[in-house]
């Protein structure tokens, strides 16, 4: 008999030494005689606990962390391998209240599966959708996604329903299934945690779009700062190919462009070419990859699928709030105490995530600002923390979840400073289409130079500029960089006037 | 010279992939360390493209090189969720700490470890967390000693 442990591949794990915490474990097993198998799980998403160590028991799996190498030897000593009570033991994992308290449906297998593993995944439930969904009719799979109310997760929130229906009324002998994995907002990691620990709920939810819409082909666009996340996929995809019978998927590799996160910008980069956004229309449903019917998606939009057709549409329904259906996987990050993964259902205030999962800053001082939604999303003072998150709540106060990514902030930040980061990150990774975002970004960074120098009469200048971007530009790049920056002086104006040290 | 053999060989295998420009790209890349001027003329030629085109892709996007980089590559990530916990100023204390030194250092916008920055990444392939300065220091002194 061989005692299971678990040590996160994930590479947040990793960076924090997951490595060498695996290595000390099996040299102290060796030492000690106990035979056991070693798994590198994903991330259950409680990131100040890594690298988190599981001990399989029969009452479960306990839960040992922060985890690092010296203290491997003591961990055994007190017979960690069956369960033994340790300073660093946490208990069994599944009752641990941050996870107990979320309702886990995306990302239900992350960490507790052993994401090099089929057998463990179809073990798991997983392939339950596909297998649905191969005895339904396109437009009957179509129907279900539709009905759960599922929305697109990458931030845009658009009708997945819809999208589909699209792709499946246009009639073509070449359909295309696209998933962005270009998860390039900071502050964003959800699709990172599913890619890495739950890689072929990724791909069942691709080969269920592929039957929606008669498409065999699929492409993954990940970007190439998640070297860990792609060679997961392919692993993943390696021993997938008969699972997924005749829809093929391959993963590519994106270049370092932000802006490749658009849509279609990221099918510029598919077919080769910069990474330069489309007019719209046509949308991509109808003229998209290689000028063919594509359904384009995010990562945790794909991987909500499986559920909704495994449990049915109603399941999937019945949790969220207003026309926010379902859960989506919040991630803390920034100044943060206890950053991590967290899926729950709409409905929750952003305070609530902030300090009962959050645990408050990082640092312990007070949270002064959340920035949303990521590089593109607003900032909000203390006095917006009872939104309630749900698309309709943010954009009602001018604010947007985008994919769900929350940045906090202690009372050290410079709102004037981020403010003009926005301009400067929209000035490096503007694609260079539209005059507004690629001239205004680089005025704009100058603008906030003037302001903070004490020229307080360029705030009008900088509102000016923020509605010539706004209004002229074709994607969120140029027409949303106004957000943070705008929310920055209508929220913090005292950090505008001009005491630029 | 030896390179351009390497070029030809990543072009034939992947030519005939729909899209195959950033495949070959990547390839080229991985294999020599960037992509040498004298891999724009063939990779034209085989995909039907403009000389023009392909270095318009080249550098269009911020992860393709078009010299070797240093011994190493260390990159800061100086995104919004680093900059909450000190990301700026360890992005300052790198510059100054790497100036003249043979490791490459360039900024970079998300490596997805938002919640345990500020972090950064040395060759694609190991990660560190909570970087402070003086971990920072270690890591390179580590770097530089391994010749």
């Amino acid at each position: 008999m061989s005692v299971t442990v678990y040590v996160p591949g994930d590479a947040a794990a990793l960076a924090l030494g997951a490595d060498s915490v695996a290595d000390a474990i099996v040299t102290e097993a060796a030492r000690c005689g106990i035979n056991i198998r070693l798994v590198r799980n994903g991330s259950r998403g409680m990131l100040w606990l890594e690298p988190l160590v599981e001990v399989s028991t029969p009452r479960g799996r306990i839960a040992y962390g922060p985890v690092a190498a010296p203290d491997v030897s003591s961990l055994f000593a007190a017979g960690c391998m069956s369960g033994g009570a340790h300073p660093l033991g946490l208990g069994i994992t599944d009752e641990l209240p941050w996870l107990k308290r979320q309702q886990r449906l995306a990302c239900r297998r992350i960490g507790v599966v052993d994401p090099h593993s089929l057998d463990d995944y179809l073990a798991q439930d997983g392939g339950e959708g596909l297998r649905c969904a191969r005895a339904m009719a396109p437009v009957e799979i179509v129907r279900a996604v539709a009905d759960s109310g599922l929305r697109g997760r990458g931030g845009a929130a658009f009708p997945t329903g819809i999208k589909w229906q699209t792709v499946l009324d246009t009639p073509a002998t070449q359909k295309y299934v696209v998933c962005n994995a270009d998860e390039g907002d900071s502050g964003t990691f959800s699709d990172r945690l599913l890619m890495e620990g739950d890689p072929f709920q990724l791909l069942e939810g691709m080969a269920i779009a592929g039957l929606a819409v008669e498409a065999t082909m699929g492409y993954i666009y990940i970007r190439s700062e998640y070297p860990h996340a792609i060679a997961a996929l392919n692993a993943a995809l390696d021993g997938a190919r008969n699972w997924l019978g005749d829809f093929e998927i391959e993963v590519r590799k994106g270049a370092g462009s932000y802006v490749c996160g658009e849509e279609t910008a990221l099918l510029e980069s598919l077919e080769g070419r910069r990474g330069i956004v489309r007019a719209k229309p046509p949308l991509p449903a109808i003229s998209g990859l290689f000028d063919q019917p594509t359904v384009i998606n995010n990562v945790m939009t794909f991987g909500s699928v499986p559920d909704i057709l495994a449990r049915g549409a109603s399941h999937y329904h019945e949790i969220g709030c207003g026309r926010s259906r379902g859960t989506l996987p919040f991630q803390l990050a920034g100044n943060i105490k206890y950053g991590g993964l967290v899926e729950v259902p709409f409905g929750l205030t952003l305070r609530e995530l902030l300090y009962d999962f959050g645990g408050g800053s990082h640092s312990g001082r007070p949270l002064r600002a959340v920035q949303v939604g990521g590089p593109l999303g607003a900032y909000l003072p203390e006095t917006q923390f009872d939104t309630v998150l749900d698309y309709e709540a943010f954009a009602a106060i001018g604010a947007g979840l985008g994919h769900g990514g929350i940045v906090a902030f202690d009372d050290t930040v410079d709102m004037a400073r981020q403010a003009r980061y926005a301009m400067k990150f929209c000035a490096i990774e503007s694609c260079g289409k539209c005059t507004p975002c690629r001239i205004g970004s680089t005025r704009g960074v100058e603008v906030i130079d003037r302001i903070r120098d004490g020229q307080a009469e360029q705030v009008e200048l900088l509102r000016d500029l923020c509605d010539t971007m706004t209004h002229g530009s074709l994607c969120a790049m140029g027409s949303m960089t106004s957000i943070p920056v705008l929310s920055a002086l209508d929220h913090f104006s005292e950090d505008f006037r001009g005491m630029r040290a | 010279m030896e390179n351009l053999g390497t070029v030809l060989r990543i072009i034939a295998a992947k030519q005939t992939l729909p899209g195959a420009l950033l495949p070959i790209l990547h390839e080229i890349q991985e294999a020599l360390g960037c992509i040498p001027s004298e891999s724009v003329p063939p990779i034209a030629k085989a995909l039907n493209l403009s000389r023009a085109e392909v270095h318009g892709v080249i550098t269009y996007y911020h992860h393709f090189r078009q010299t070797p980089p240093g011994r190493h590559v260390v990159r800061v990530c100086c995104a919004e969720a680093c900059q909450a916990v000190g990301g700026e100023a360890l992005a300052e204390h790198a510059r100054a700490r790497l100036e003249g030194s043979d490791l490459t250092l360039e900024p970079v916008y998300c490596l997805g470890l938002c919640a345990i920055g500020p972090v950064l990444q040395i060759d694609e392939t190991t990660l560190h967390a909570r970087v402070t300065p003086e971990k920072f220091d270690t890591l390179m002194h580590a770097l530089e000693e391994d010749q």
